[in-house]
């Protein structure tokens, strides 16, 4: 479960940026091929905010969709897993969307 | 007990030095606990201060007011595994800078890394020097095993993580101090799901996949299979005896990554490990050359 870990990075992150200001808001940018399960994050996070300036905050999770492009032929395709096939029958696929992990945003009071 | 990440003491990131026997915490994730604590602490105090004094109290309350109402949005766009990332490159550069190959062992628990690198260095320290930080849960089992080989090893046991982090190994590298022109092997926990997210400076990642397990591994952890540059296929001595398609698992492989390349071996009989062994021959002479030219 590295989702513990990941949403103490979150925290520390977000923490380090709000100063002695609380936060009321967080946006993330996950990605569906990012190894990383947005349910298991505010699940996480209630726990890991808890005595820190995001205890409370709304938690927000933009899942950001799998995509790739294929190095043989060049088309881009959806991908739902790290790995797909092209249409051209090639499986050289570049990831080119949907490994983000990334903290977008926070409101702050 | 630790409130924010519900861990124990005896929980917490350390490192051994079999030789010395002697543990020392690595904690990190502990540090920051207290980091987010004190500051806590200093709102509440300027908060109670303001309380103290009515006319500032009041200000207080309606600047509160007013910013509930009007929360401010701060754009941070910050990558949460930066400060790993970061670390990692240092590592990396390390290794560079003394011509270390550096590799990042990865399975899912009792594949046979400990054993493989038994065998590896007992067949190849004459020629190469190779140093070993073992990555465990608990226990310095691993790094005894391996220091019977005679050669030199730390432990690192990550308490409740999952995976090794950049700035424990690091730490261990503070303590191993592995010589120039070396071989490092980094036998990570035993997981093929975290370790692939954490990047430790490796030269590469070595996936190790016994014929005792799925011969769809690939497909069902692709993260790992896909980050990883070799594919070792351990236990090869077992497939008489086991329901086991070695065609199909490396296609499984190929489908998550066309360009891995694969090894099968048996680091109990031997079999197929002089390929294994030439590979890394290899790869430390590329790394020599790459010291020696400008």
């Amino acid at each position: 479960m590295h989702e513990l870990g990941i949403t103490r990075n979150i925290v520390s992150i977000v923490a380090e940026h709000a100063g002695d200001r609380r936060v009321k808001r967080v946006a993330l940018e996950i990605g569906r091929l990012s190894a990383v399960m947005p349910d298991a994050i505010r699940f996480c996070f209630d726990v890991c905010s808890k005595d820190t300036p995001l205890e409370g905050a709304e938690l927000e999770i933009h899942e950001i969709p799998g995509r790739g492009r294929c190095l043989e032929c060049g088309a881009e395709l959806e991908l739902n897993e790290p790995f797909g096939r092209c249409e051209c029958g090639s499986v050289r696929i570049e990831c080119i969307g949907g490994e983000e992990l990334k903290i977008k945003e926070m409101e702050v009071y | 007990m630790c409130t924010t990440c519900g861990c124990s003491d005896g929980a917490l990131p350390t490192l051994t030095d079999p030789e010395t026997g002697e543990t020392v915490g690595i904690g990190a994730a502990h540090d920051h606990h207290h980091h987010a604590h004190e500051h806590n602490h200093a709102h509440d105090h300027h908060h109670d201060h303001a309380h103290s004094h009515p006319h500032a109290g009041h200000e207080h309350g309606h600047a509160h007011v007013h910013a509930t109402a009007h929360g401010t949005t701060v754009a941070l766009e910050a990558e949460v595994l930066a400060k790993n990332n970061r670390l990692a490159e240092r590592n990396r550069g390390w290794f560079e800078g003394r011509n270390i190959l550096a590799l990042n062992l990865v399975s899912s628990p009792g594949a046979g890394k400990t054993t493989l690198l038994e065998r590896t260095l007992m067949e190849l320290s004459d020629e190469l020097p190779i140093s070993v930080v073992e990555g465990d849960q608990a226990t310095v089992n691993d790094a005894e095993r391996i220091r019977a080989t005679g050669a030199r090893v730390v432990q690192i046991n990550t308490g409740t993580g999952c995976h090794l982090e950049a700035d424990m190994l690091a730490r261990g590298l503070r303590t191993l101090n592995p010589p120039m022109n070396s071989v490092l092997m980094i036998e990570n926990v035993g997981n093929l799901v975290c370790p692939a997210l954490f990047d430790l400076g490796e030269r590469c990642k070595v996936a190790i996949l016994s014929v005792t397990e799925g011969e769809d591994k690939p497909i069902k952890y692709p993260h790992m299979f896909r980050a990883a540059e070799v594919m070792i296929l351990n236990k090869i001595d077992l497939l008489p005896h086991v329901q086991f398609d070695v065609a199909r698992c490396i296609e499984h492989a190929r489908q998550i990554n066309p360009d891995i390349r694969v090894f099968q071996v048996s680091a109990v009989t031997g079999e197929g490990l002089v390929d294994w062994y030439a590979w890394l021959r290899q790869q430390v002479a590329a790394g020599t050359q790459a010291q020696v030219a400008p």
